[in-house]
């Protein structure tokens, strides 16, 4: 299955992955709108960029073949597609009860305060290249099987 | 012939995608004395404190069983085992031969031998259907006293406070969480829900269960001599390994059901999954059982990977991991929380009492093996990675983990780079 893979080499920490993420995972899907959801919704991007001096890399859910986030979901609501290898969430079934954050080794789980639910990497359901992808400047970023 | 799990807890559930991940057709027959599908088993303290209703506790999609080519027999219990003929008995008389067995049966709750526990209005809480007896019970009656601090006590005092009833908990230990936390994450949680007018009892313990001529129960009575006034009572203070199957079939057991990396018992084509397997600790060498429920499902999976595959899939180990809210206030915990003075550890603790955040790590031989989070858990995960990896920690890194600031840049190169971008195809 394709993945999305950073390159800590040639990512310059410009955080377009984020705002490109924001908006594809809005209400609104524009980009000034999705900027105010973020008070009202608590929405968030499901990546983040790490820095280390002069190294950057931005890091989202790696839809591991077996990941600890489905082990540890309580709910139901993380689940493993066994067709597309996706490891898929189910918005409706969380609880929010923090589980698969701390069980995920790769800190790729993220919270959505104010719903009482988690985020996390879906790599754009029902669009072709995962936004973060199509938005890298510098090819920091690809969509690709390893 | 199919394979046979034995329980329908999420140890089952995890063996039946594990099967599946091997081999697609052969038949798996799930023998359940429960009467509902899988369900989420901690969800039954949301379900009881009405955050959800019934439609949301199940744990995978109503086609789950037919889809994976599950038969579920429910309402059954498992009466014996022979593990030379490879058959089952159940308590109706029904002999059913079996491919591999799984013995997933988790644990019953531990009843003290408490003066006046025997009669009506006790209760423990661990299934849906002490959910529902519980609900029904909170509208008839007005106090309750839960008789253990842990977590399962702790969910249920919260729960039934939801429903409006006067709660007492009684913790023999000094503090509430004290075992899976610490007893400052444990008084900050006490806090919180002393706040919300759960009454918490520390340092004694129930000594009897006092009931009317009739047997009603109208209170307890405490070690340090003081009455408690309730309508019933709710013995949360462990859970046992359901061991007696295994042990009449002469299985090994000690605490749980005794497996190896592969959570193979002593019976060829037996396996033991979750709260009643004592398997390999991924940080104490030693073997124990970790009841909680991420390790159910993972020990289920590497079970059923196992008993489909000719090839083994060890278990990594099992790791004690737990992540809960209070009122909203979250908290984590993960790993070797409570170390020893003599056990050479280095520990770390910020405490921000105003904000009621803290924050505990355990370092040992420049490793991270546990932590404890409360009030802000967002980085949880980037912390268990380097418990999990076993990554090794240099000054610069362990300052920064102290910081709070805990980053996958911070793993030495060559784990990042293997973990997250391996090379092209």
């Amino acid at each position: 299955m394709r993945r999305v893979y950073p390159n800590k080499d040639v990512c310059i920490g410009c955080h377009i992955c984020e705002v490109a993420c924001l908006t594809a995972h809005s209400a609104s899907q524009d980009v000034v709108i999705a900027a105010n959801e973020k008070a009202v919704t608590g929405l968030q991007p499901c990546k983040a960029v790490y820095d280390k001096g002069q190294i950057s890399v931005a890091l989202s859910c790696r839809h591991c073949d077996s990941p600890s986030c489905v082990s540890a979901c309580i709910s139901g609501a993380l689940y493993k597609d066994q067709e597309t290898g996706r490891t898929c969430y189910n918005e409706e079934q969380c609880v929010g009860c923090w589980s698969c954050l701390m069980a995920c080794p790769y800190g790729a789980v993220r919270r959505n305060v104010t719903k009482g639910k988690i985020i996390k990497c879906d790599l754009c359901e029902g669009r072709d290249m995962p936004a973060c992808v199509e938005a890298c400047p510098n090819g920091a970023l690809v969509f690709e099987s390893r | 012939m199919s394979y046979v799990i034995v329980g329908n807890g999420v140890a089952s559930v995890g063996a039946i995608e594990g099967i599946r991940k091997v081999d697609t057709t052969t038949p798996i027959l799930v023998i359940s004395e429960e009467d509902t599908p899988t369900y989420g088993r901690p969800l039954i303290s949301y379900f009881l404190a009405g955050k959800i209703g019934l439609e949301r506790v199940n744990l995978r999609p109503d086609e789950f069983y037919v889809k994976n080519n599950v038969e579920v027999k429910l309402n059954t219990r498992v009466a014996a085992i022979d593990k030379a003929a490879k058959t089952i008995t159940t308590e109706a008389g029904e002999q059913i031969e079996y491919k591999q067995l799984l013995l997933a049966t988790g644990g019953v709750p531990f009843m003290p031998p408490l003066k006046g526990i025997e009669g009506s209005g006790v209760y423990n809480f661990t299934t849906l259907n002490h959910a529902h007896m519980l609900l029904e019970l909170s509208k008839k009656i007005h106090r309750v006293v839960v008789i253990g601090g842990g977590l399962i006590g702790l969910k249920a005092a919260e729960a039934l406070r939801y429903n409006g009833l006067s709660t007492a908990i009684v913790e023999l230990g000094s503090r509430v969480l004290s075992a899976a936390f610490d007893d400052v994450a444990g008084g900050l949680v006490a806090q919180r829900l002393e706040e919300k007018g759960i009454a918490i009892r520390c340092g004694t313990t129930v000594e009897e269960i006092l009931r009317t001529e009739q047997g009603e129960v109208i209170g307890v009575r405490l070690a340090n001599g003081q009455k408690l006034a309730c309508e019933a009572v709710v013995v949360a203070i462990g859970v046992v390994p359901s061991l007696t199957l295994a042990k009449d079939a002469g299985i090994a057991v000690n605490r749980g059901i005794k497996v190896d990396d592969n959570m193979c018992s002593s019976a060829d084509g037996v396996y033991a999954a979750g709260d009643v397997a004592e398997a390999p600790d991924m940080i104490a060498q030693e073997a124990r059982v970790t009841p909680i429920w991420p390790n159910a499902f993972s020990q289920g999976y590497h079970a059923g990977l196992n008993m489909a595959s000719e090839d083994a899939s060890p278990h990594p180990g099992g790791l004690p991991m737990n992540a809960i809210s209070f009122y909203g206030l979250p908290t984590a915990s993960l790993g070797h929380v409570n170390p020893a003075e003599d056990e050479g550890c280095e520990v770390f603790t910020e405490l921000d009492e105003e904000n009621g955040t803290y924050r505990k790590l355990i370092f040992r031989d420049e490793k991270l093996i546990g932590y404890v989070l409360v009030g802000e858990v967002d980085f949880a995960g980037l912390y268990t990675g380097f418990v999990r990896f076993g990554l090794d920690i240099t000054p610069d890194v362990k300052d920064e983990l102290i910081a709070g600031q805990p980053s996958a840049l911070l793993w030495p190169e060559e784990e990042f780079d293997t973990k997250w971008t391996p090379a092209a195809e």
